[in-house]
């Protein structure tokens, strides 16, 4: 009997606590009906994942949203290097976002599963930066709206080496050896021990070896470039300027060492990207910022980052989602606000040009629009792992006859896998 | 529990004295409800979400949970339940998630369901048709059948998933263009579109034909004002579960990778994951590209382990005995100076050691190799001594603590017998302290193994694997030990991930330390003996 008692007593508490609970989570449950089976007078709901930057600015766009359609939209705070695997894991379970901010890098990978769904921009992509649409187009179909776009450039510390920027490579180790920094008159970023070839880019093409080629459409082809006789070019001048060589790279640079360097006027060149820009200035160093100076025949473009908004192929509110992406948050409204909110080079080129009165952004701005969209295409993974390496041995004196070659082989074989 | 003992009787056991709900068992029972509300609210949200596996388990744990704590026959489940409940949680689930994602093609391309991966390919076939406009466009119905009313150069036209595009005469429009007013039609108004989830699937899945002929494409809208002319290439067929390509004829159906595969062996970007058996285990094993790296990498692995395991054990020890001499002075301050490396976290001495290291700028060349510029991290070598030494430098410590309070716990009189007998320090140090130490010690150093063996920390933060070998077709390096080539391998760093194989190899080391672990402390016993 008393077993039942309690057993009783349990249940009824239990009820009742639960009734407690129940008239707290009575609105969310709504909520959720209204979302998927959408008769709600309260409209649908749209989330979008974001990372902490851009929160606010895509709240403000969404104010004006919610307004015009009666939907809710939910801004969901994430790490921005957190997003593309949840997105990848979470889309397929049903559970992901309706709309997510990210990387145009990761497309090839969200395209393979089948995560993202392609977006029309329609008669507003002619005010895009091309480079950005391009970056976000995989096999001629564009796959997300870009916001910002952001390169490295060179970066010159004009107390030592004046206002005026080197067209060339070798223009560039003359100003800095006319200035008396014959040792090390730039600074070349590996990561260390590591290599880092994302960087040091543009030289690369500077000599007519893109990682891969690109089509007409300008979406990246899985043929790579990097072999052949230019590739070869481009292997030898990082041999020639290694330890067996002039020795102005070495591989010993990694990112703070290379900063310190740069802000305590040891060296007066360095390749960075815009986050860079403020440790030098705290430091007080005065600089300009311009295109990066070509070492081969040809023009020498950096990788240009790219970020978007990437429409999910899971997502209930597809229609919604579409409309908030092209009717609102592509207005120039809604990307000034985005610039505001963390300054990177626009996608909108409206924006762009306004950004571009700032000298630094503009220097930025001018790197960028000689640059060529990082590969998108999931092959690029397998490139790194094997180029970054050589880049080091390269800098530490073997062979370029033998290991540019064999990298290129290995990174062939990693892709036809 | 409001136990009461009456004077002049024996102790009955708590049962028998049990005189109604006291203060114990109203605690239990605040307890028990509001764990039941927690898991009730779970199963509720579980049915919300649809998980019915997460549903059924939640309903048997907390259906358990009542029976044990209100029955009088479960006393020792009383006690265990809770552990056990947690060891399901979170040892025994993330064990058999690895094992069963092990044997399936979970990874990059293979992530959802076969229907997600025809959804995926669809929308990928579709393309705007390249000098289409845009037309302004409206969301028109009858009887709940959905069409389209476009505007091109003034005429509106008014068409369904069945009838093409027809010019209708009558109709009114806006100075967008939009159509505001089609005869025969109701407009659907946007604010209906917006709020209905169901409304808005359906206009979104709706194609309606431009023409008699399906070459010509389809009008379909993205947001619901606007619309283009699309075609596609590929074409679904539910029920035979195979996608057509219009333009070639070519059939691609599902093989047993998770892939839609045409009969030339054309294979389509998105797949889903399937159950691969042990695919990913003969991978590890016999795929050429990866044996040779593999071995090398597993060799290093059992040197390192090895290595780390009795340098510390030998510097903490040695040490040790140093500082437990009763003439050493200050023996409690410089203890805890020695302990010091183990107070700081393990990744952050490892940067700093990875700068200190900087062949140019490190202060190790600097100061005792007068600027010699050794490659202490770019050389294969000398990397993996770095390694070593840093890790010894971070786990010495802990062998100090342990030695000590081993050394302080042996009984002094063997150690003062064998010295009457005429013992000399090393014999009594090999003889008697050393085989003493490793009775109580000797489990331990098992333990350190197989932390050490997995040791990513210090390889990641310190090397990241590297240098890697030259001209080698996967991407590992000399310093790599198993766990971090596993992280290679798997691309969860970026880049293509392949779970199902990095699954496979955690598992494989799993055992490989599960049987050296048993081996070893098999051995262990023996040196009790003593």
């Amino acid at each position: 009997m008393r077993k039942q008692f309690g057993l009783g007593v349990s249940l009824a508490a239990s009820v009742a606590l639960l009734a407690a609970c129940g008239g707290g989570s009575d609105p969310a449950e709504t909520a959720t009906t209204a979302e998927t089976t959408g008769g709600g007078a309260d409209g649908a709901e749209l989330v979008v994942w974001s990372d902490a930057e851009r929160a606010e600015a895509i709240e403000s766009a969404a104010g004006q949203f919610e307004e015009d359609t009666g939907a809710t939209v939910t801004v969901v705070q994430k790490n921005f290097e957190d997003l593309r695997a949840d997105f990848l894991a979470q889309v397929p379970t049903g559970e992901g976002p309706d709309i997510t901010v990210g990387a145009h890098d990761w497309l090839g990978e969200f395209v393979e599963s089948g995560v993202v769904d392609t977006v029309d921009l329609g008669d507003r992509a002619g005010a895009f930066e091309q480079v950005t649409l391009d970056a976000f187009t995989y096999e001629g179909q564009l796959y997300a709206m870009p916001y910002a776009q952001e390169s490295v450039a060179l970066i010159q510390n004009t107390e030592l080496v004046g206002e005026e920027a080197p067209a060339t490579w070798d223009e560039m180790i003359q100003m800095a050896t006319d200035a008396g920094f014959e040792e090390r008159p730039f600074i070349l970023y590996t990561n260390g021990p590591e290599g880092d070839m994302y960087t040091s880019y543009a030289f690369q093409t500077s000599f007519g070896a893109p990682v891969f080629t690109q089509d007409d459409a300008g979406s990246y082809t899985s043929e790579i470039g990097l072999g052949g006789e230019n590739g070869l070019a481009y292997a030898q001048w990082l041999y020639d300027n290694g330890s067996a060589g002039t020795g102005y790279f070495t591989d010993t640079i990694d990112y703070d060492i290379g900063n310190e360097l740069f802000a305590t006027g040891e060296s007066p060149f360095i390749v960075q990207g815009p986050w860079v820009i403020p440790t030098y200035t705290d430091a007080g160093i005065d600089v300009a910022v311009g295109p990066i100076p070509a070492a081969g025949g040809e023009t020498a473009s950096p990788f240009v980052g790219v970020q978007g908004f990437y429409l999910s192929a899971q997502s209930a509110n597809a229609l919604l989602a579409t409309e908030f992406l092209t009717g609102y948050m592509a207005s120039d409204d809604a990307q000034q606000a985005l610039y505001e909110a963390d300054p990177r080079i626009p996608a909108l080129t409206a924006v762009a040009e306004s950004a571009a009165d700032d000298p630094i952004m503009a220097g930025f701005l001018a790197s960028a629009q000689n640059g060529v969209p990082m590969p998108n295409i999931p092959e690029m993974g397998a490139v790194w792992e094997f180029w970054n390496p050589v880049q080091i041995a390269l800098i530490n004196g073997e062979d370029p006859d033998t290991v540019w070659p064999e990298m290129v082989s290995n990174i062939e074989g990693a892709i036809a896998e | 529990m409001s136990v009461t003992h009456e004077a002049g009787t024996r102790p009955e056991s708590h049962a028998r004295t049990w005189s109604g709900p006291g203060w114990g068992f109203i605690a239990k029972l605040v307890i028990m409800m509001v764990i039941n509300a927690i898991g009730v609210l779970a199963i509720f949200s579980a049915y919300n979400a649809g998980s019915w596996v997460v549903l059924a388990v939640l309903v048997v744990l907390l259906a358990a949970a009542d029976w044990i704590y209100f029955s009088r026959r479960a006393l020792p489940l009383k006690y265990l339940y809770p552990g056990l409940v947690f060891l399901a949680v979170f040892q025994m689930f993330t064990l058999l998630y690895t094992g069963y994602v092990a044997f399936t093609n979970y990874g990059t391309g293979h992530l959802g369901s076969m229907e997600q991966a025809a959804d995926a390919a669809l929308i990928q076939a579709e393309r705007r048709v390249e000098d289409s406009p845009t037309y302004p466009l409206a969301v028109v119905r009858e009887d709940g059948e959905l069409g389209f009313a476009i505007t091109n150069d003034g005429v509106v036209s008014v068409g369904t998933a069945e009838d093409p595009l027809e010019p209708v005469s009558g109709a009114a429009i806006d100075d967008a263009g939009t159509p505001v007013q089609v005869p025969g039609w109701e407009v659907v108004p946007r604010a209906e579109l917006f709020t209905d989830t169901a409304l808005q699937e359906r206009v979104v899945d709706l194609r309606v034909p431009v023409s008699d002929d399906a070459a010509d494409g389809s009008i379909r809208t993205r947001e619901g004002s606007s619309g283009a002319i699309y075609t596609s290439s590929l074409t679904w067929d539910p029920a035979a579960q195979t996608l057509t390509d219009t333009e070639t004829g070519a059939v691609y159906s599902p093989d047993d990778r998770g892939s839609f595969v045409s009969p030339s062996g054309d294979r389509l970007a998105a797949g889903w994951y399937v159950p691969v058996g042990f695919d990913n285990f003969v991978r590890a094993f016999t795929d050429t590209a990866y044996a040779g790296p593999l071995l090398q990498v597993t060799l290093w692995t059992f040197a390192f382990g090895i290595l780390t395991v009795l340098t510390s054990f030998g510097v903490g020890l040695l040490l040790a005995m140093i500082y437990n001499d009763s003439r050493v002075r200050g023996q409690k301050v410089l203890r805890t100076v020695l302990i010091l490396p183990y107070a700081f976290p393990a990744f952050m001495s490892a940067l700093l050691w990875r700068g200190m290291l900087n062949s140019e700028f490190g202060v190790i060349n600097e100061w005792f190799f007068f600027g010699a510029g050794l490659d202490w991290l770019s050389d294969p070598w000398l990397a993996k001594f770095s390694i070593l030494w840093v890790n010894l430098w971070l786990s010495y410590p802990y062998w100090f603590l342990v030695t000590t309070g081993a050394l302080q716990a042996l009984p002094t009189d063997v150690t003062e017998a064998a010295r009457i007998d005429g013992a000399g320090r090393w014999r009594q140090f090999s003889s008697i302290t050393l085989p003493l130490l490793m009775v109580s010690t000797a489990p331990l150093a098992i333990a350190s193994f197989a932390f050490n063996f997995n040791n990513f920390t210090i390889i990641f933060m310190l090397t990241g694997g590297g240098p890697a070998f030259p001209g080698a077709s996967v991407p590992l390096g000399a310093t790599d030990i198993l766990i971090s080539a596993i992280y290679q391998i798997s691309g969860v760093a970026g880049g293509r991930a392949d779970y199902g194989l990095a699954s496979a190899l955690s598992i494989i080391v799993f055992i490989v330390i599960g049987i050296i672990s048993a081996l070893a402390f098999r051995q262990t016993r023996k040196l009790e003996e003593i």
